[in-house]
């Protein structure tokens, strides 16, 4: 099943260009950067859920000795609430209100003021002087209370059905019929879940560091997925121009998904401006966990109808997601790639966009796939049951394959999907034993993945090295496979390929890593540019020959001629090439700048074994497969960590991670003793199996690998508790207290 | 407030640095003494990112006081290599990828050492309850504690 390749470089696991740099502590993180003249930015805060706010006071803040600047919602672009302006997903109305609350606060950790100071405790201090005046308003944080007919709605102007709402925006995939699919079933399951907000989780809390010179030149550092994005976003909360910003991409303590909007940025460059001094910002703990991501919790119902040999026919999906304060919960991934691993003739998946009064929710791994993927995978559990039937047997007879048209508009060109199945079904894992309150669940995940823009310049150094410059911040090890690649093209040692992530000012506009598409959009780039770099090279050879380009081929690191008939001449390498570049036309180096099509779906199956603990309610995860059709693994270790990543963020998920909130509507739980991610105890080694189907669209057959090992966690271990216990649970996270509850009950 | 003047050793070289008094040994390092290896996860000793070694003792540098140095050894993650030779540690996490974003990196490097040089023979169990204060949302775990038993493999060989 893997792809069997003479390559050198792809597909080995090669060290990372930025490694040493990490294993050294030498990487400069977004926190780790001063400027001469630096001073502290702090953010107030509201304290309360919901609040108008009558008027801010920031004359005894200004006073304090030591503060240099103070912004408020003032100083931040309005953009009016009655047109959209939409930056990537991200629509500015709400932007520049999450920002810094505008009209009203509306969650417990909404920015109010922000004050720059010689020192952060100066800075704290003086937003502790700020006088708010508000208007308490009565707030609703769950989705069940945000829907009732008297719930405090959060803004006038969104509507639903003609009247004032908190669901924001309803969104639905579709085809065929689902009421003549249900009336040809046999057998049918409906079962309703609910999920609680989870966080990101990056260790990581969000900085910057930026200074802004009189005539508005700014320089931003920080840590995101995307220095365009934070450009961008940057320039329309503060009326700076973007040729005026240069947003430098700090190492990135992990993102996923939850650094592609800004927090502070704006707030910094602001306070920058107004003080005329550089402005650091870094939030603490607590911070991230109240005022930014997490993602969405949800309540679901997922019906699926089957006939009695396992044909599943109809299907339908309804999905409640949190949106937090302001519009824009992850309905798309819900809907759309929640029946997507199936061959179904009739489909019906609808998402519902819920406001509340909880902080905005942010992109996280397959933003709204894995809510979808739990209801839906601990369904087909069921029927699986009811049918009597092996689930990865009833997973394997539904399975999309080549040719099939999802809901969500593509035609499947070759894809692995049945492959991982297989794998699973052929595994020694799904074989092995099982003991006493031990339980094995499967289930399986899809991720559309995306393309977009990108930017590569790949340079030819004087003494015949290779720098390769691209635009996205390398979040997890994206480099390494570029460096293979380029390497790979240019027939020579990897380690003379030096990887970098350019600045706004150095590189053109490049998307956001996210959505598992960098290290898709960037080899087609980083190609490009080497092949052009190549033909160049082609031709100074045939020069100094004097033969025609088409006579000289590029093979393991120089120049050849194609053959004797185009002259007998000894080989010229890329280090003799490149001592000859000023000679001979000058510098060697070739950029490409594309938008990038041909990111095809991505698919896994897991298989997970717990062992319930039936004295104290805890779950533990014995052992654990996950398996994925990764098209090519261009660095095989930096793909298996990302399933690895994946799965353990799930299992977080699973059993232990969610906010947990208090009666005045505020996170109980902001820290990282109360909100339980898994520690190294917690888990068992995390097993891969990378199934290998080219993607036929890129030149080295990538796929993205990032969003889907998180999608099947939650229902791989929902399905194992199920079966370990006999009793199923129809939310998460599945804590001691909640299974202890059904073990006595 | 006045500043409190501390003498230290990191990293083997005697040192000297002013400090508040509330201040934590990581806003010393990532202040005035500029070794920003050791990072900031939470600043409540939950995560493990700024973990440090006091007179060999594993220690979160976010739960110390700076002036609490006086007179101690402190290591960081900038004195783990010697010159330009890795530590076998670090040399094992590049070779098997047992790093994704990094910001975990330094912390896990510096437990580790500390744990080898304590059980140079850790089983599984006994790597993942030491690592336990070790926060990575990236890794799984899985790569970074094969490592860390590779290299306790590696070591014991030469020390042989
Ligand atoms: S920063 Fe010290 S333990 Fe997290
Ligand atoms: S590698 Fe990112 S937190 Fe560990």
């Amino acid at each position: 099943m893997n792809v069997v390749t003479n390559n050198k470089w792809i597909g080995q696991r090669t060290i990372r260009p930025d490694g040493v740099d990490k294993v050294t502590g030498r990487a400069a993180f977004a926190a780790d950067t001063t400027m001469p003249g630096m001073i502290w930015g702090k953010v107030l805060r509201s304290p309360h859920p919901h609040a108008r706010i009558k008027s801010i006071d920031t004359s005894k803040a200004e006073a304090l000795p030591g503060v240099k600047a103070v912004v408020t919602a003032k100083d931040i672009v309005d953009f009016p609430v009655d047109k959209s302006v939409m930056l990537g997903i991200q629509d500015m109305r709400w932007m520049c209100r999450n920002v810094m609350a505008r009209e009203k606060a509306l969650f417990p950790g909404h920015p109010i003021a922000a004050v720059a100071a010689t020192s952060e405790a100066i800075a704290a201090h003086a937003c502790e002087l700020i006088e708010v005046d508000y208007e308490v308003l009565p707030w609703s944080i769950e989705i069940d209370d945000a829907l009732k007919p008297d719930a405090p709605i959060l803004h006038d102007f969104v509507k639903f059905e003609g009247k004032p709402s908190n669901i924001a925006g309803r969104l639905e995939v579709k085809k065929g019929d689902i009421v003549k699919g249900f009336e040809e079933a046999e057998v049918v399951i409906e079962r309703s879940f609910a999920t609680r907000p989870v966080h990101q989780g990056y260790i990581e809390p969000h900085a910057c560091l930026i200074s802004v010179a009189a005539d508005n030149k700014t320089t931003i550092w920080s840590s995101s997925q995307g220095q365009f994005m934070v450009r961008a976003m940057t320039a329309h909360l503060t009326g700076i121009n973007q040729s005026d910003i240069r947003a430098i991409p700090a190492e990135i303590g992990g993102g996923f998904g939850g650094k592609t909007i800004v927090y502070l940025e704006p707030l910094a460059a602001m306070l920058a401006k107004k003080s005329g001094r550089p402005v650091k910002m870094v939030m603490t703990r607590e911070e991230v966990m109240r005022a930014t991501g997490p993602t969405s919790g949800s309540k679901s119902t997922v019906k699926i109808g089957a006939k009695r040999d396992g044909t599943i026919v109809a299907a339908h999906g309804i999905f409640y997601l949190q949106a937090g304060a302001f519009p824009g919960s992850p309905i798309r991934g819900a809907v759309g790639c929640s029946f997507a691993p199936y061959d179904i003739p009739h489909v019906l998946s609808e998402g519902f966009d819920v406001v509340s009064n909880r902080s905005k929710v942010a992109a996280y791994r397959a933003p709204g796939a894995p809510i979808g993927a739990y209801a839906v995978e601990c369904v087909l559990d069921e029927l699986a049951e009811a049918l009597k039937m092996d689930p990865l047997a009833l997973r394997l007879k539904n399975a999309a394959k080549e040719g099939t048209k999802a809901a969500h508009g593509p035609v499947y060109p070759r894809i692995g999907y049945v492959e991982t199945l297989e794998a699973a079904r052929d595994s020694d894992h799904y074989k092995a034993p099982l003991g006493k309150f031990q339980g094995r669940g499967v289930a399986s995940g899809y991720w559309f993945n995306a393309g977009g823009e990108s930017s590569a310049q790949v340079n030819i150094t004087e003494d015949g090295n290779v720098v390769v410059t691209t635009g996205h911040p390398d979040i997890g090890g994206s480099r390494a496979g570029i460096a293979n690649i380029c390497a790979e093209l240019l027939g020579i040692d990897y380690r003379r390929v030096s990887v970098l992530i350019g600045d706004t000012a150095t590189i053109g506009f490049s998307n956001l890593t996210g959505g598992s598409r960098v290290l898709f959009a960037s080899s087609i780039v980083v190609t490009q540019s080497t092949e052009k770099v190549i033909h160049t090279l082609r031709e100074r050879a045939a020069k100094i020959w004097d033969i025609d380009p088409e006579a000289v081929k590029w093979e393991n690191g120089a120049a050849h001629p194609v053959s004797p008939n185009a002259g007998q001449f000894e080989p010229l390498t890329l280090a003799e090439l490149a001592e000859k570049a000023p000679s001979m036309g000058g510098p060697i180096g070739a950029g490409v700048q594309l938008n990038t099509v041909g990111a095809e779906g991505g698919f896994g199956t897991h298989i997970a074994d717990v062992e319930v603990d039936v004295e104290l309610g805890i779950v533990r995860v014995i052992r654990y497969t996950a398996i994925q059709d990764v098209g090519r693994a261009v660095h095989p270790s930096y793909v298996e960590g990302q399933l690895q990543g994946g799965v353990s963020q799930g299992i977080g998920w699973a059993l232990n991670e969610e906010y947990i909130y208090n009666k005045q509507g505020k996170v109980d739980n902001p820290g990282f003793l109360d909100y339980r991610m898994p520690v190294c105890s917690d888990l068992p080694m995390i097993d891969t199996i990378m199934v290998e189907v080219p993607n036929p669209k890129h030149p080295q057959g990538v796929k993205g690998v990032g969003e889907v090992p998180l999608i099947p966690v939650m229902s791989a271990i929902s399905n194992a508790v199920h079966q370990a216990l006999g009793k199923r649970f129809y939310s998460l996270p599945m804590s001691p207290p909640k299974v202890l509850e059904v073990i006595e009950g | 407030m006045a500043k409190v003047h501390v003498t230290t050793s990191i990293n083997g070289e005697p040192m000297e640095y002013l400090c508040e008094p509330s201040d934590t040994m990581l806003d010393a390092l990532r202040g005035p003494l500029g070794l920003t290896g050791s990072k900031e996860g939470c600043a409540s000793g939950d995560c493990g990112a700024c973990s440090i070694t006091l007179d060999d003792r594993l220690v979160c540098s976010c739960l110390m006081l700076a002036v609490e140095a006086e007179g101690h050894e402190i290591r960081t993650i900038e004195g783990m290599a010697h010159g330009d030779k890795l530590h076998p540690l670090q040399q094992k996490f590049l070779e098997s990828a047992a790093l994704q974003c990094g910001i975990c990196t330094s912390g896990m490097l510096i437990a580790s050492d500390a744990l080898l040089r304590k059980n140079p023979n850790p089983s599984e169990e006994q790597v993942r309850f030491w690592l336990a204060g070790n926060l990575c949302r990236c890794t799984g775990y899985d790569k970074i504690v094969r490592a860390v038993m590779e290299t306790a493999a590696d070591m014991r060989e030469t020390a042989q």
